[in-house]
């Protein structure tokens, strides 16, 4: 909770420097030697992250196995556009209605608990979708998933847009990014943003003062995981695919390491900057070695274990030490 | 009628008896107070009045509504607040917002997920009210995990006081603070006496002595006497104990 009017506001200068650089990126990507389909994966798990982040950095809930989530979505979407129409606001309203229905079967078991078995638990369930979408093979395609899914048109009614191209489908995932993060900013700031945040702080406390900590943390749960599903519907959109890799565990790992070495503990742009830099590491690590994916887990480890607060904590750091020194030179003489 | 009863109260854990047939009342207006020697019981009678944990058997009675049983949730929304003898504070956020959550408008839009907090005029004054009352008004923006110790004792106060209760527990207030910070706490009791009904377990027996009204002893997790402090002085049991002497 803020009780600073102004960082509360709907749109900050953070945002709006955020979508500015985003809002550019297929104007430079080439040219610094990377591909516009990047930016359109990198802005796709910043949402999941931003989603994820709701759980793990607001609410202190540790969820290892939000990648079913990201998986539901994606085949709702394809299902959606294969078995019944093919409708963008079709697939996104699947995407985000089943993974926010799996979400809240899932929080019903979950949300008595706490810690570990929290933890455990989220696991487990994940593995159970994993499992699902390998061995459901009438439904989701086993291991092969779902192939052909089309990408369709922006329909607003007097409009209709193409994004087949990855360009134009960057700018169509930016603005679902765009929606979610104010939507996300101005959730933390209001009352059920302060709840959350108190229940990360102290659980107890926020029952005896008359709040029902069970609902609140299935309804995060819940809206996290239709947040996943939306990234996992746009992520089907760009793949034209659905596939049981993204449900596994080490895709679950992988939102969990982009939010801690991000700094999504500490900081809202945590999970934007985490997904940014995993994806930057893959493709420019992973040009250089195959074992790129060693050089990722040891950053992770070195970031773990000397700043846990990750890449936004630093800087918050800096720019609270650069602060301080700026106050102590304007201090007049004492001596 | 008594504001608040425990009617045969019974809880185990497991099977060892923690209380045993506890009966206590707690009259309107009045400041009532829990003593006994350390593992007495006092904590866990506590946590049963404040629904923390289910009894056995026997009975909660709150203005004539049986609540035995409740959450700890519906029991603070129908007007009983408690504070923690371990300090139990939201530490990163600050003085002023660790009450506001308490704050009745701002529990009841709990749910309002575009609203602004800070935007509630209503329950920024009812919170500023409170730390002014707890003596924390000029610490209101400040880091509640970085407040000295006997301020974090009166936040813990000012915590359980925002959600405007009828019925107040306090759970070793005194406990850490020296001579100066309990007297001042003691004042804040006196004054907030004005406005609530007070449970209050204490082991600083000359702080509990001078203000409660009434006084429950309980050991071997049963209620072995009460009374007024007079009452309590002239007692065998408690001049004969270790209780007697502290008083």
């Amino acid at each position: 909770m803020n009780t600073n009017t102004g960082v509360a506001a709907w749109i900050t200068r953070p945002m709006l420097i955020t979508f500015a650089l985003l809002v550019s990126l297929p104007l430079w990507i080439e040219s610094v030697g990377l591909y516009q389909y990047l930016g359109v994966e990198i802005v796709i798990w910043m949402v999941f992250a931003l989603g994820f982040n709701l759980l793990l950095g607001y609410t202190g809930l540790p969820a290892f196995g939000h990648g079913a989530y990201f998986g539901i979505g994606a085949y709702a979407f394809g299902l959606s556009q294969l078995h019944l129409a093919e409708s963008l606001w079709l697939g996104i309203f699947c995407a985000m209605f089943f993974a926010a229905l799996g979400g809240a079967m899932v929080a019903t078991f979950l949300s008595h608990r706490r810690g570990i078995y929290y933890a455990l638990l989220t696991i487990a369930f994940g593995q159970v979708f994993w499992f699902l979408s390998i061995k459901w093979h009438r439904l989701t395609g086993g291991e092969d998933g779902l192939l052909n899914i089309p990408r369709p048109d922006l329909d607003l009614g007097f409009v209709s847009i193409s994004l087949a191209s990855n360009q134009a489908l960057f700018y169509f995932v930016l603005l679902l990014f765009v929606l979610v993060v104010i939507g996300l900013w101005r959730l933390i700031h209001s009352p059920f943003g302060t709840v959350i945040k108190a229940i990360k702080q102290n659980e107890m406390r926020t029952a005896f003062i008359g709040y029902n900590v069970w609902l609140y943390k299935w309804l995060v749960f819940t809206l996290s995981a239709s947040i996943a599903g939306l990234a996992g519907g746009m992520f089907a959109m760009a793949q034209e695919s659905a596939y049981p890799d993204v449900m596994s565990l080490h895709a679950s790992g992988f939102v969990v390491m982009m939010v801690l070495i991000g700094g999504g503990m500490v900081s809202f742009w945590g999970p934007v900057i985490g997904a940014a830099v995993y994806f930057l590491a893959r493709d420019l690590l992973g040009a250089a070695t195959e074992t790129w994916l060693l050089w990722y887990g040891l950053m992770f480890m070195a970031v773990i274990m000397f700043k846990p607060e990750g890449i936004a904590g630093a800087w918050q750091g800096l720019v609270k030490r650069r602060k301080e020194s700026a106050r102590v030179e304007k201090k007049p003489f004492t001596g | 009628m008594a504001l608040f009863e425990a009617q045969n109260l019974h809880k185990r854990f497991g099977d060892r008896v923690v209380l045993e047939e506890i009966n206590l009342s707690f009259e309107a207006g009045q400041i009532s107070g829990i003593m006994g020697p350390n593992g007495a019981g006092k904590t866990t009678c506590f946590n049963v009045l404040t629904g923390r944990y289910k009894p056995n058997r026997g009975k909660v009675i709150f203005d004539g509504e049986d609540i035995t049983g409740m959450a700890p949730r519906s029991i603070a929304r129908k007007g009983i607040s408690r504070s923690f003898q371990i300090m139990n504070l939201f530490d990163d956020f600050s003085v002023i917002e660790n009450v506001l959550i308490g704050v009745p408008q701002v529990r009841d839009r709990g749910f309002n997920m575009t609203r602004r907090v800070a935007a509630d005029s209503v329950a920024m004054d009812k919170a500023a009210m409170v730390l002014e009352q707890v003596g924390l008004k000029d610490k209101a923006f400040e880091n509640a995990g970085s407040l000295p110790y006997g301020d974090r004792r009166a936040l813990e106060i000012g915590v359980a006081l925002a959600s405007e209760p009828r019925l107040l527990f306090l759970d070793e207030p005194t406990s850490g603070l020296g001579i100066d910070a309990t007297a001042r706490l003691a004042e804040l009791v006196l004054e907030l006496k004005q406005a609530y009904t007070i449970v209050i377990i204490e082991h600083d027996m000359k702080f509990l002595f001078g203000l409660a009204d009434n006084i429950a002893v309980i050991h071997w997790g049963q209620v072995i006497t009460r009374g007024t402090p007079d009452e309590l002085r002239a007692n065998k049991w408690v001049q004969s104990s270790n209780l007697g002497k502290l008083a």
